[in-house]
């Protein structure tokens, strides 16, 4: 923080930007879309029900194991409004039940891929067409994966759903139950991930070098809490009341209590520092910029050129401007469509306009404006 | 136990017995009793062979497991660290050892089956296993078929297949079902809940009563076998561990120094849990059924019913008549009939009002 001379008579004023933009989000609120994918029994649910606090998947029910026999893979939103300090977090999740459970896995991970490429196929739409004020950004911003911690390392399933969606999705991997391992054991699988994501080069999100000005301590921290990666996470709703300490959650065993937020027995506080409360704005921006406008280019990309087997990278993303290609062009009778979309719309925002104007004049109160348009 | 201890034997004599004659040996004492202990010197000349295979994707600590119940090193156990690449297919392979105790010699052979489970599409993956128990049992049926036999036929047959299921907490996988069902089929199966140090007492409770519902729905028949409970002591002993089956299991090879004991434990920064610690796990009882006190009875499953069946099978395939006293030719077996989930072959020492829930 700096320090600011109020009475410096070459005090502009924008300073206060920051706080500007602060009460904007507050008002607006905050959307995020995280995908939760892995085998199942690997503590997903505890884990986001821990993470966010809310019991997310309390009228959950497990498939018997008849009923998993002919389970396809099926893609769920489930959605939560969070509210700390005054902003709203609406929070979508999207679960992948029946991932990694049949006897052939054969490309189950294609749904998952095609529906995040849906995300971004609307997004496309949505931000070519006419009426851009509300686009709704359903697009996935982060994908958790749960890697089991019985494995030795990623599994030849592991392997092949990250590589089907890395370039899609911000990744970060996650060892599910870790309390099933010893310190050593914990140490060795996350090295052996590591060398596996590096050698089937799979890009995980990479959470920002931390400002260059910052004190050796934060830096310290951060080096730390990035090392750790993948995380070793164990999740609870349960509160333990270990004899004497405050209650806090965490497993009873017969050996001990795992205590969820204990930095010396899981991660789980490192990924809660650098999921929500550091990097969720940053996990938005880099879907934004370069995850979608990695599709958005391959997208045009291949209608300029049919049949183009260009892949614009990450990290160089194709240089030809729009000016270049032709735009994309709907076909005509998706226009007219949109047209008439859009046309409705805005009747239906007139109508509403009249009917408030109406209410307000019958009650001769001055009403507040909802924000709700 | 000494054949001529002066006890006494109910016997038919003429003479009245009297609290003052004095223990001798009587007329009617045939010494019938000394049989055990021939037996048992024989038995302890000869050894005793035990074959296990152990079943179950890489990681649940199968390795480990085995080298807890027999308290020896029979494999290198992974190192953290160190990874076998993943086979791509399914290759089982056999250690034999010997090992001793009071004077009993034990002929271990243990066969792990690295790469089970462990492929993306893994159809078909008891294929191999299904493979390699049936050709014991052939190897074993054309030493029988000999006209001039060894005088002990080797057995190599599997007289126990362990197979360890993932601790996810909810249900039997669908790859666990279709296993299972063949697997119960052609031999004695014991499903243990393996790495179970990550569930909590309630929560392995809950996994178990569903593993068990599952197995009853899905007709997979594990050992202790219903059907062959022989009297009403057999019932209530194996009822009771069939309550408890699937055991929650946890394996270790390393010793920690706990309360001034040395046990063998897994150390974690919340606690030790003991291997043989019934509070903890319930490693035990599997090694009380293995090895305590069913490991014969598995033998003579095998041996009586499995096997028996088998042969059944492979003799109806010949359709040769015999050529000789004690000659059958046999026909190459058919893989098909071998390793099909079909209706479940006929319960040898069934009787009649126990066949209930197969």
């Amino acid at each position: 923080s700096h320090q600011r001379k109020w009475a410096d008579k070459e005090y502009v004023g924008f300073a206060a930007l920051p706080n500007q933009l602060h009460r904007k989000s507050v008002k607006k609120g905050f959307d995020f879309t995280l995908m939760v994918a892995g085998e199942s029994g690997l503590g997903k649910s505890t884990l986001i029900n821990s993470l966010f606090l809310t019991n997310l998947y309390e009228d959950r029910q497990v498939p018997e194991a008849s009923a998993r026999l002919t389970q396809t893979l099926t893609i769920e939103r489930r959605g939560v409004e969070i509210e700390e300090g005054g902003i709203k977090v609406k929070l979508t999740l999207v679960d992948t039940p029946g991932f990694g459970d049949s006897v052939d896995c054969s490309d189950c991970w294609l749904p998952v891929v095609r529906f995040i490429e849906e995300q971004f196929e609307q997004y496309l739409r949505d931000e070519s067409g006419l009426n851009r004020k509300n686009i709704q950004d359903s697009r996935v911003h982060c994908c958790l994966y749960f890697i089991s911690p019985f494995g030795r390392g990623l599994r030849p399933l592991d392997v092949a759903f990250l590589r089907a969606v890395h370039e899609k999705v911000n990744i970060i991997p996650v060892i599910g139950k870790a309390d099933a391992l010893m310190p050593k054991e914990t140490q060795a699988l996350k090295q052996k991930i590591r060398d596996q994501l590096r050698e089937e080069e799979i890009n995980i999100y990479q959470f920002p070098e931390c400002d260059s000005d910052e004190d050796e301590d934060f830096k310290r921290q951060d080096a730390q809490m990035k090392e750790s990666i993948p995380f070793a996470v164990v999740g609870s709703c349960e509160v333990v009341r270990d004899g004497g300490n405050r209650p806090m959650r965490g497993r009873r065993y017969s050996w001990g209590t795992v205590e969820v937020e204990n930095p010396h027995h899981c991660d789980f506080l490192n990924l809660r520092r650098m999921l929500v409360q550091t990097h969720l704005q940053d996990l938005k921006e880099v879907t934004h910029d370069v995850l979608y406008e990695g599709y958005r280019a391959r997208c045009l990309q291949s209608l300029a050129r049919p049949g183009a087997r260009d892949r614009a990278s990450r990290s160089k993303l194709s240089r030809q401007s729009a000016t270049e290609i032709p735009l994309p062009m709907l076909p005509l009778a998706e226009t007219e469509k949109l047209i008439r979309e859009k046309d409705e719309e805005l009747r239906r925002m007139q109508e509403m306009l009249e009917k408030m104007q109406a209410q307000m004049q019958q009650s001769q109160a001055p009403g507040e404006q909802s924000d709700a348009l | 136990m000494e054949p001529l201890r002066q006890s006494p034997s109910p016997c038919p004599s003429s003479r009245p017995s009297s609290p003052r004659t004095p223990p001798c040996e009587m007329f009617g004492h045939v010494g019938i009793e000394a049989v055990l202990d021939q037996l048992k010197i024989k038995a302890m000349k000869m050894g005793f062979e035990f074959n296990i295979m152990v079943v179950g994707q890489s990681g649940l600590g199968k390795s480990t497991m085995v080298n807890t119940l027999f308290k020896s090193k029979m494999w290198k156990t992974t190192v953290p660290g160190f990874v076998m690449p993943i086979p791509q297919t399914l290759q089982l392979h056999s250690v034999t050892h010997v090992i001793e105790e009071k004077g009993v010699k034990l002929k271990l052979t243990v066969t792990d089956t690295p790469g089970f489970g462990d492929q993306i599409n893994n159809d078909r993956c008891w294929d191999p296993i299904l493979g390699y128990i049936n050709e014991q049992y052939e190897r074993y049926l054309q030493e029988e078929i000999l006209i001039t036999r060894q005088r002990h036929i080797p057995d190599t047959r599997v007289h126990c297949c362990v197979y360890f299921v993932p601790p996810t907490g909810h249900c039997l996988r669908p790859l666990d079902i279709e296993c299972l069902q063949r697997l119960c089929r052609t031999v004695n199966v014991v499903p243990v809940i393996a790495r179970a140090d990550s569930l909590t007492i309630e929560e392995r409770e809950a996994f178990r009563r569903r593993i068990q519902q599952n197995m009853r729905v899905h007709g997979i028949d594990v050992y202790p076998q219903k059907c062959f409970d022989e009297d009403i002591n057999d019932k209530i002993l194996n009822s009771k561990i069939r309550d408890r089956i699937p055991f929650a299991v946890v394996g270790a090879d390393r010793e920690h120094l706990v309360n001034g004991r040395c046990v063998l434990g897994r150390q974690t920064k919340w606690g030790i849990i003991e291997v043989e610690n019934m509070a903890h796990c319930e490693f035990p009882l599997l090694r009380d059924l293995l090895i305590r006190s069913h490991l014969q009875d598995l033998k003579d499953i095998t041996h009586n019913v499995h096997y028996e069946n088998y042969r059944v099978i492979r003799l109806n395939e010949s359709h040769l008549l015999p050529r000789g006293p004690g000659w059958v030719n046999l026909a190459p077996a058919s893989a098909r009939q071998l390793t099909s989930p079909g209706p479940s072959k006929a319960c040898r020492r069934a009787r009649d009002g126990s066949e209930d829930g197969f």
